[in-house]
């Protein structure tokens, strides 16, 4: 694994001068991501979404290798067409055999989780030599903040508003995690754009993989989390240390914590910073929060069976 | 000039074995009857190492083209079949392949499409796709399925063109029925498709490109559509160029239309695709009995060729449209209104009855093409032309 000294030689790929927010989340994720891609030329693929739409503004882009966006729900389809491009073209004799080429996606989680999750699933098992990467800001930040499939059970979104009726979304979140590690491709892993060293590690690990692997990277969105556009990372790593967001990876179906939480910090410390979970502390909401929490030990007991049964 | 085996084979069996001779980079393709036996039997020549095709067995139609246009924007030569449901859950990537100036060849086996669910021939799957800018060949027979699809790769890969190319074929009559069919030899089906040299790879890694950019309301999205309607505009002399060579090694003609008897034709029927055949027979005998009857046989429906079949109608008195697929609440067809359209600014406008027919495969018999000649006939000579289209052959 490359130490700090050596990733500050790597050239950055998402180059500056793109129109993400300031404090976001997904261009930090994509950052840390493509340094572990190690020096060996690296071909992205995107689904529709903030990144895509803020890094190629034609006739400009951000990007400083290979790029090609398709639509909403098909990043991973899309790249696993230009992997299988590398393979035939390598066949035809017009690539030669030992060259060497990353592939990676990147998605948000209303392209991952929800629109684009059947061509993921196709993707990683047909075994296309690829990374998929969510950054998972938890709702479709692009359109508005509307609720995904990822979006915590109790946040406000526009399509989950706050009312008399109802206190946001009404559904516990998807665990996309799981299901990727489900589909039994050699490397798995959740991550943090708080937990840099970890990221990088586990993208080297992902793109040293022969074979699929996928990545899910906590990733915040300041706009739609009503935040601060300072606090991002730090929000990031509050949902580490509540256990909101475990750390761990899934590497040829072995489950691994790869950051230890020793003192579990109380739900309410990733919640009370953003506006997204504001309603939650007004009087009477008190089950609600007390619910989330027991959902989060939960599910850190259920994830601590695995590392232990592993 | 090539050597050129004949062999009984079904339209599926011919186009695959077009495909092979074309040698995709890479072919991505989810089965939907009845277009299954291409990527059946194109898997075969995967699996028996007779292509260097990379073989990408996608969970949907939707991922088909997906994969395709990934695949096609790295450089590859790219290849798929599809028909159908299948098509139409392609909808959004038809365009976006065009859009992308993506030479992305794929055949499509004509089925109708839901409710209610039927797995036979027409044309409303196809008819759906005439807006997304690629290029649309049709085949009357298995040998225009294989001699379409071959040339096809050379019209999308054109300079001038760079077009996704569809080669259509009608579901079960063309895709399952044994036909006498001329295949060319490998060699010479390879010098003349020749090496496709892509553009702007994205897998030219010393010149990094960026496919798929945002081209939101500053940007020249409406001048990227002129675009396109400029290199389809092109692609005409292209097929026409690629089709004469084409007729040059395999001794078989090639227009954008066809015709037959249309020299002093007096009623004339237009038809797409499998029943051009009966309809040219249903003529031959009109003929033998004195009517003077002719059929125009379209090709090529995009770029539609307005000008040829202005220029064929000449002198008619009556034509007969035949449509196998609706426009709902239009005023016919969708070849009608394409008919229609061609006849505006001729120097002569005759009658045109807009027939809808086969449905979901229902029969075309020979007796109701004949009693289409003897409306055309009635209405030539004075008798008043029914108003609206016609559905033929409904019970």
């Amino acid at each position: 694994m490359a130490n700090l000294k050596e990733l500050t030689h790597r050239e950055d790929r998402l180059e500056g001068g793109h129109r993400l927010c300031a404090g976001c989340g997904a261009s930090i994720a994509v950052r840390q991501v493509l340094l572990g891609a190690g020096l060996e030329p690296v071909v992205v693929g995107c689904a529709t979404g903030c990144l895509e739409v803020s890094t190629t503004i034609y006739p400009y882009s951000a990007w400083k290798t290979p790029f090609i966006h398709n639509a909403f729900e098909n990043a991973a389809a899309t790249v696993s067409g230009v992997e299988a491009a590398f393979k035939g073209l390598k066949a035809a004799g017009k690539i030669p055999a030992d060259k060497r080429v990353k592939f990676v996606a990147f998605g948000g989680d209303g392209g991952t989780y929800d629109i684009g999750l059947q061509s993921l699933s196709g993707a990683m098992e047909r075994g296309h030599d690829m990374v998929y990467v969510c950054y998972d800001n938890g709702a479709y930040m692009n359109t508005g903040i509307q609720r995904s499939s990822a979006t915590p059970k109790g946040a406000w979104a526009t399509t989950a508003q706050v009312g008399a009726a109802q206190q946001g979304k009404q559904q516990r979140r998807k665990d996309l995690t799981a299901i990727m590690a489900a589909h039994n491709i050699p490397y798995v892993a959740q991550a943090s754009i708080s937990h840099w060293k970890d990221l990088t590690n586990k993208a080297e690990k992902a793109f040293a993989v022969q074979g699929p692997a996928f990545i899910n990277v906590f990733a915040p969105c300041p706009r739609g989390w009503r935040i601060p556009y300072n606090k991002t990372v730090e929000i990031a790593k509050s949902a580490v240390q509540t256990g909101f967001w475990p750390l761990f990876e899934v590497e040829d179906g072995v489950w691994r914590q790869t950051v230890r939480v020793v003192n579990r910090k109380p739900i309410e410390e990733f919640l009370k910073p953003q506006g997204r979970f504001k309603h939650l502390f007004a009087p009477g909401n008190e089950a609600l929060l007390a619910e989330m929490q027991s959902d989060v030990d939960h599910q850190w007991d259920a994830l601590q069976s695995r590392f232990n049964c592993s | 000039m090539p050597t050129q085996k004949t062999v009984a084979a079904t339209g599926n069996t011919v186009v695959a074995e077009a495909m092979r001779q074309c040698a995709p980079d890479v072919v991505a393709a989810y089965p939907i009857t009845p277009q299954t036996t291409i990527v059946e039997e194109f898997a075969a020549f995967v699996a028996k190492g007779r292509v260097h095709t990379e073989y990408v067995t996608v969970e949907s139609e939707h991922s088909a083209m997906s994969a395709c246009v990934g695949a096609s924007a790295a450089g590859a030569r790219v290849m798929t079949a599809t028909s159908s449901q299948g098509l139409a859950l392609m909808w959004e990537e038809l365009h976006i392949a065009a859009g992308m100036r993506l030479p992305i060849v794929m055949a499509n086996a004509n089925r109708a499409l839901s409710a209610p669910i039927n797995i036979h021939c027409d044309h409303s799957d196809i008819m759906g796709a005439r807006d997304t800018g690629w290029v649309m060949l049709f085949a009357e027979t298995a040998q225009e399925a294989y001699d379409n699809t071959i040339m096809a790769v050379r019209v999308a890969e054109n300079d001038d063109v760079l077009l996704p190319v569809m080669s259509t074929l009608d579901g079960f009559i063309t895709t399952h029925s044994i036909d006498r069919v001329e295949l060319m030899d490998d060699e010479s089906v390879s010098a003349f498709v020749g090496e496709y040299v892509p553009k702007y790879p994205l897998l030219d890694l010393e010149n990094p490109v960026t496919h798929g950019s945002f081209a939101g309301l500053d940007g020249p999205f409406f001048e990227f559509k002129k675009a396109q309607r400029e290199a389809i505009e092109r692609s005409r002399k292209v097929i026409n160029d690629v089709g004469a060579e084409f007729s040059k090694l395999s001794g078989r003609p090639f227009g954008m239309i066809e015709t037959w008897g249309m020299e002093d034709a007096e009623v004339a029927i237009i038809v797409l695709g499998s029943t051009a055949g009966n309809v040219r027979h249903v003529a031959r005998g009109l003929r033998d009995a004195g009517m003077k009857a002719g059929v125009v046989k379209v090709r090529c429906f995009r770029p539609f060729p307005f000008a040829e079949i202005a220029e064929a109608l000449l002198g008619v008195k009556a034509v007969a449209v035949m449509d196998r697929a609706e426009s709902f609440g239009a005023e016919g067809g969708p070849l009608f209104l394409e008919v229609r359209s061609a006849l505006y600014d001729s120097s002569e406008r005759m009658p045109v009855i807009d027939y809808i027919y086969g449905l979901g495969g229902s029969d075309v018999k020979l007796e109701l093409i004949e009693s289409v000649y003897k409306d055309l006939t009635d209405i030539a000579s004075g008798v008043e032309a029914p108003a609206g289209l016609v559905y033929l052959g409904t019970r």
